[in-house]
């Protein structure tokens, strides 16, 4: 599997999984730690033969706590790093990233979710958006989360990741799922497309003619406290100036509205396709960063659209911020499967006549 | 008229100016001062990343000149690992207190001492939570009395304390374990040779190595500096006996 993945301008037929751990090497990634979990465990195995195979860093950790606080540490001498797990073993790492955005530290964590709460399954889920968005961390504190949809984007937004991780010094998240894993798509491997981040002013390496730096959140006085978080709230609202980013098909005219993130916008986009052939006139936004949200459309498109449909895979969890978004302007209504596979697109399709008919 | 000139000087890996926060009678700022004494020695100040773990011990940051970085409770020997692997040739070393290292932190401590990890690690060992208020922690003695074993620590409810240089040094990839104690001057004497000795060892590549320091909580144990003394010597050494338990190059002398 290592042999036919390098860097390539021929697409080559690829997992989700080899996808992105390729692209982290390609990216620049030395140091990968790790421990096991389906849906994701492609990546690990992938890591520990090509790591070893290019002198870069490379430890089987002995659990989820040690591994993300192994990238802490060797993000904190401006290393690139990542480590990538799923769902009950992201859990572990709240603590980590919530120290990691603390820290300012450009962790890079890739999240293949399966199913949960508890040890749930192994079928693909989105049940983590929550966890991913707001997190499982203490305090107040922002994760970039990157969706992608594609194979291909699995690629595209692994660079991505590492890239906004290092010029934002915040931990991102590459939100994948556990279809997106394990589904075989033609990609293709560009060369890394962003510049290298100058990490020089703040990053460790011994205090050679300087005094020592710290990288610390702990705060003993409230006044500092403040100053902190108030000043990290700005990086947050820059971030979301200049980083939303999504995808938008027919929205203009649209009646109906779907927002869809990851897997299921694929069916989402091929039942928008089918409604609009039989005269229905649906769009698709579909938010490829789901931190900063593309709040700011949806409130607009809310203007002209008269209904957002939000399609995923759990309960409901992307509907809150539509909902925030559209601020009551519309109604809002959710197409979802708890886990395994997307909705269908005849599923959504039948969904869209009937509420098109309200 | 004598000149005379002053020799006891504060060590250049102390910040400049910085006052120790520590309680009267702790031994953390005199076990943060040999750590100190031994960098200079070694001439490494320029060269190390430290990692301050949480508990008392993390303000270490805040009186050594050196780059630091601050780990969640129980972490700082992955996060060194991570250091360590990402830039080999830095000296990377934690400062933990036994509650971080030996309760909280048993898992990354031991396997980071498994897979021969190259970073030393010091650990201050004083029998209680003491930035909590001296709370049981895992070293606490039986009998001890602290505010979560207000009768004693007994086995029926709260069971052993670990002997930590010992644990350590069953594992395949410690290089060097030992534990000291700082009661009398010759034991810090004592101390700060097996903290050098310890930094050597990682100069050299050999393995993990480990320093378990016996230290006073006065406040905690409510006892004044002279009384938390005589306590390590009287009950904790007789428990927690000073030694090396490991040292691969022994074989070599």
């Amino acid at each position: 599997m290592t042999e036919c993945l390098t860097k390539t301008s021929k697409k080559v037929l690829t997992k989700g999984n080899y996808a992105i751990a390729n692209a982290a090497v390609l990216a620049g990634c030395e140091c990968y730690f790790g421990y096991p979990i389906t849906p994701q465990s492609e990546i690990g195995e992938f890591m520990s033969g090509k790591m070893q195979e290019l002198k870069r860093a490379y430890v089987s950790a002995e659990s989820e706590l040690a591994a993300i606080n192994m990238v802490l540490g060797a993000c904190s001498t401006g290393a690139k790093a990542m480590t990538s797990s799923s769902s009950c073993a992201v859990a572990l790492m709240q603590e980590a990233l919530s120290y990691a955005a603390a820290d300012e530290l450009p962790v890079v964590l890739v999240s293949v979710m399966r199913a949960g709460p508890g040890l749930g399954n192994i079928y693909p889920s989105q049940g983590d958006y929550n966890q991913a968005t707001i997190g499982g961390g203490d305090g107040d504190y922002k994760l970039i989360v990157l969706a992608p949809a594609t194979v291909q984007e699995c690629v595209d937004l692994t660079y991505k990741a590492f890239y906004l991780a290092q010029k934002y010094k915040n931990p991102t998240v590459l939100l994948a799922d556990g279809l997106l894993g394990q589904m075989m798509e033609p990609v293709e491997f560009k060369e890394y497309p962003y510049p290298e981040v100058d990490n020089s002013d703040w990053a460790l390496t011994g205090a050679k003619g300087r005094p020592g730096r710290i990288i610390r959140s702990y705060a003993p006085l409230a006044d500092n406290q403040c100053e902190f978080l108030k000043k990290l709230h700005a990086k947050y609202k820059l971030i979301e100036e200049n980083e939303t980013e999504w995808e938008e098909i027919n929205t203009e005219d649209a009646d109906i509205i779907l927002v869809s993130f990851g897997s299921p916008a694929r069916n989402a986009k091929s039942a928008m396709k089918e409604c609009r052939k039989l005269g229905i006139k649906v769009g698709l936004l579909r938010p490829i960063t789901l931190f900063p949200f593309p709040s700011k459309r949806i409130s607009e498109l809310a203007d002209t659209a008269k209904k957002f449909i939000s399609v995923e895979i759990n309960m409901g969890q992307m509907i809150r911020d539509i909902k925030l978004a559209v601020n009551g302007k519309v109604p809002v209504e959710l197409i979802n499967r708890p886990v395994g596979n997307p909705p269908s697109v005849e599923e959504i399709v039948e969904r869209i006549k009937k509420e098109s008919e309200e | 008229m004598t000149t005379l000139t002053q020799t006891f000087k504060v060590p250049e890996s102390i910040k400049k100016g910085s006052k120790f926060s520590f309680c009267p009678g702790c031994d953390h700022g005199v076990a943060v001062r040999l750590v100190a004494e031994v960098l200079d020695e070694l001439n490494l100040r320029e060269n190390t990343i430290a990692v301050a773990s949480i508990g008392c011990s993390v303000t270490l940051y805040d009186f050594l000149e050196v780059d630091s970085l601050e780990a969640p409770h129980g972490r700082a020997l992955a996060e060194a690992t991570g250091i360590k692997r990402a830039r080999p040739d830095k000296f990377v070393f934690t400062y933990q207190g036994d509650g971080d290292f030996a309760s909280i932190g048993m898992a990354e401590s031991m396997h980071c001492a498994l897979r021969g990890e190259n970073v030393t690690a010091i650990c201050i060992n004083n029998t209680t939570y003491g930035m909590t208020g001296g709370q049981l922690g895992p070293t606490t003695l039986l009998g001890q009395v602290t505010t979560t074993s207000p009768t004693g620590r007994n086995v029926e409810y709260y069971g052993y304390p670990v002997k930590i240089a010992e644990h350590v040094a069953l594992c395949d990839g410690t290089a060097y374990s030992a534990r000291v104690s700082l009661d009398t001057v010759p034991n810090i004497k004592k101390a700060k040779a097996a903290i050098k000795k310890a930094c050597e060892i990682q100069l050299k590549g050999l393995g993990f190595s480990f320093v378990e320091i016996l230290s006073t909580c006065p406040t905690n144990w409510r006892m004044s500096p002279q009384q938390a003394h005589n306590r390590v010597r009287e009950e904790m050494m007789p428990v927690f006996k000073p030694g090396v338990y490991k040292d691969i190059t022994e074989k070599e002398l």
